[in-house]
């Protein structure tokens, strides 16, 4: 575990929440089977009132417990997928811009500047109402806002390492130009890149739980932003109903964040 | 022609080839929808043949193939027609006229307010790091930037809404109060309070980390040395000095989190049931209306655009190094 060692208190306690929300994703059919979206119970029983409803029920009957429980699934699939899916697609266009250079690389940076000057939270909207909403679409919809970031880093580092030594070895070694740019030049520009891997994460988290607040989630799977909505409506009488689950997407978002912050402190990442 | 009005010009003009980009991304992606305006229409308000549907489809240019209506669609935006908007019957540019300034507002109070505050916090942290108050509010703001805007905007309704009472729940003023002048700008204020803080408080948080960080760094500079030497008392240091300088990259991230606000503010105009630009957007996608979608992503873009101009002017005054170089 020289991972562990290296990390601070802060990234720790991050790895810590997070293996905590892992675990509750992996053991949700255990501890919770069936659907979480059937009627297992009384309608709007408060928390801690019932044997078999810890957390109580929302307006139709589902168990909160239930909810939150697959909800971890949903938001940490959507969530890191989405982020490898930007940071992949961030670094390849960003290895291509800075290694071709020329028209390529003007043509590439204004369609990541035009990417970068819409809310990504819009693309993510307009892509939805175009594909529709399945967890496949999410990973994509989210994605299409968060890749510019990791492709301006990867075409910094690229810039910077396009005219070294090894580079010109591979070259001498008859390399074909994609190949250095992919094999060689790529793996040793991707530090920096990963190191947004967090910020991505929690990005993706936020938007995903925006979405299915707004009801563009999918139909078919219990999330934290769809509970929060599904307890919006009442409010009044059971507030905890939307609480609870805006809890869940605080300590997650702070676990990622904690998680960021030990890894950019032991500089693993960041040769 | 004074300087900084070329200096707009010149930079509006060299966004230009990126909206262009916009422009025929978006459209790309709306043109891929399965199902047309017409549809939505149909299914909306129920029984309609394939005649009326064919002739509703060649009223809106439906019938037409994509170039074609790419080429119609740019010709009339660069006469300022943003085309029509099928679920409000209204010209797009209008509703959007309308809808916009509300979200400007919003955005402006919470930008102004999130930088003054998280700055100021920032500089409070920074001037001592490592002391009780400087990890204290290092930990508040990592909780504060993990707490998604709209949950926050629905805690504060429960707590200042509901339970309380001080603040509406609701809407941007008072349905049909009759109340104008000072009354009125009251009544919008109080409106504003709660969805202006759940906006603004994930960007107050990450000002605050960003100026205490920064600041931090420049601690350790040779010329804070040479200032101590100098006999400079501590509080000029860390204001007239620290700070000044730290400050420079929180006015960067203004611009960068320009189109990160706007999104946020679909979400938390939703909550407030707030009739702005922001819940457009997602009543476009409700609706399926892809006119009026495409003018609200172009108009954000423009908005974006011109808030990172307004960021570059204001880095310019705190900064000569960038003004000599312009």
């Amino acid at each position: 575990m020289i991972f562990w060692r290296q990390m601070n208190f802060e990234g720790r306690a991050g790895l810590i929440l997070l293996a905590i929300l892992v675990l509750m994703a992996l053991l949700a059919p255990l501890l919770a089977p069936g659907d979480p979206l059937a009627i297992t119970g009384e309608p709007m029983l408060r928390p801690f009132t019932s044997g078999t409803h810890m957390l109580g029920t929302d307006r139709l009957g589902r168990d909160v417990l239930a909810g939150l429980l697959h909800g971890t699934r949903t938001t940490l699939l959507v969530a890191f997928s989405s982020a490898a899916v930007a940071l992949i697609a961030g670094s390849i266009v960003g290895t291509l811009a800075g290694f071709l250079g020329g028209i390529a690389d003007t043509v590439l940076m204004r369609i990541t500047e035009a990417f970068q000057t819409v809310p990504g939270f819009l693309l993510a909207l307009a892509s939805i109402s175009v594909t529709g909403p399945s967890v496949a679409t999410l990973i994509f919809a989210i994605s299409l806002g968060n890749w510019t970031q990791a492709a301006r880093v990867t075409r910094a580092e690229v810039l910077s390492l396009r005219e070294r030594d090894f580079v010109a070895a591979a070259r001498t070694l008859g390399m074909r130009p994609l190949e250095i740019a992919f094999r060689e030049i790529l793996p040793n520009a991707f530090g920096p890149t990963a190191s947004l891997a967090a910020i991505s994460v929690a990005a993706a988290i936020l938007i995903e739980a925006a979405l299915s607040f707004l009801g563009f989630g999918d139909p078919n799977r219990v999330t934290w932003g769809s509970m929060i909505a599904e307890g919006r409506a009442v409010l009044r009488a059971a507030p905890y109903l939307s609480i609870v689950p805006g809890l869940a997407l605080v300590i997650t978002v702070l676990g990622i964040h904690l998680i960021g912050r030990g890894l950019s402190r032991t500089e693993r990442l960041q040769p | 022609m004074p300087p900084f009005v070329s200096f707009f010009l010149r930079r509006l003009l060299g966004a230009l080839p990126v909206l262009i980009v916009v422009l025929v991304g978006s459209f790309l992606l709306l043109e891929a929808a399965s199902g047309d305006a017409v549809d939505s229409y149909v299914a909306r308000s129920g029984a309609m043949d394939a005649e009326q549907m064919a002739q509703l489809r060649q009223e809106w240019g439906l019938d037409q193939g994509p170039l074609h209506r790419f080429r119609a669609y740019a010709s009339a935006l660069a006469q300022g027609d943003l085309g029509w908007s099928t679920a409000f019957e209204r010209p797009v540019g209008s509703v959007i006229a309308e809808r916009l300034p509300v979200t400007l507002l919003l955005m402006g109070i919470a930008t102004a307010l999130a930088f003054f505050l998280g700055s100021l916090l920032g500089v409070l942290a920074g001037a001592r790091p490592g002391s009780f108050r400087d990890r204290f509010l290092s930990i508040t703001s990592l909780a504060l930037y993990a707490v998604p805007g709209f949950w926050l905007g629905l805690v504060l309704i429960v707590i200042f809404a509901v339970d309380l009472r001080w603040l509406p729940i609701g809407g941007i003023e008072t349905v049909a109060s009759g109340k104008s002048g000072l009354a009125r700008i009251g009544d919008i204020a109080a409106h504003l309070v709660l969805p202006v803080a759940s906006l603004a408080m994930v960007y107050m948080a990450l000002y605050l980390r960003l100026m205490r960080d920064r600041m931090g760094e420049i601690w350790r500079d040779p010329f804070v040395r040479a200032l101590e030497a100098r006999g400079l008392s501590r509080r000029r240091i860390v204001w007239r000095h620290v700070a000044r300088n730290a400050v420079l990259p929180v006015v960067t991230m203004l611009g960068l989190q320009a189109a990160a606000m706007l999104g946020g503010s679909v979400v938390v105009e939703s909550v407030f049931a707030i009739p702005g630009f922001g819940r457009l957007a997602a009543e476009a996608v409700a609706r399926r209306d892809t006119p009026l979608l495409l003018g609200v992503i172009l108009c954000s873009a423009v908005t974006v655009i011109i808030a990172n101009l307004l960021v570059d002017l204001a880095y310019g005054k705190l900064d000569p190094r960038v003004r000599a170089g312009r």
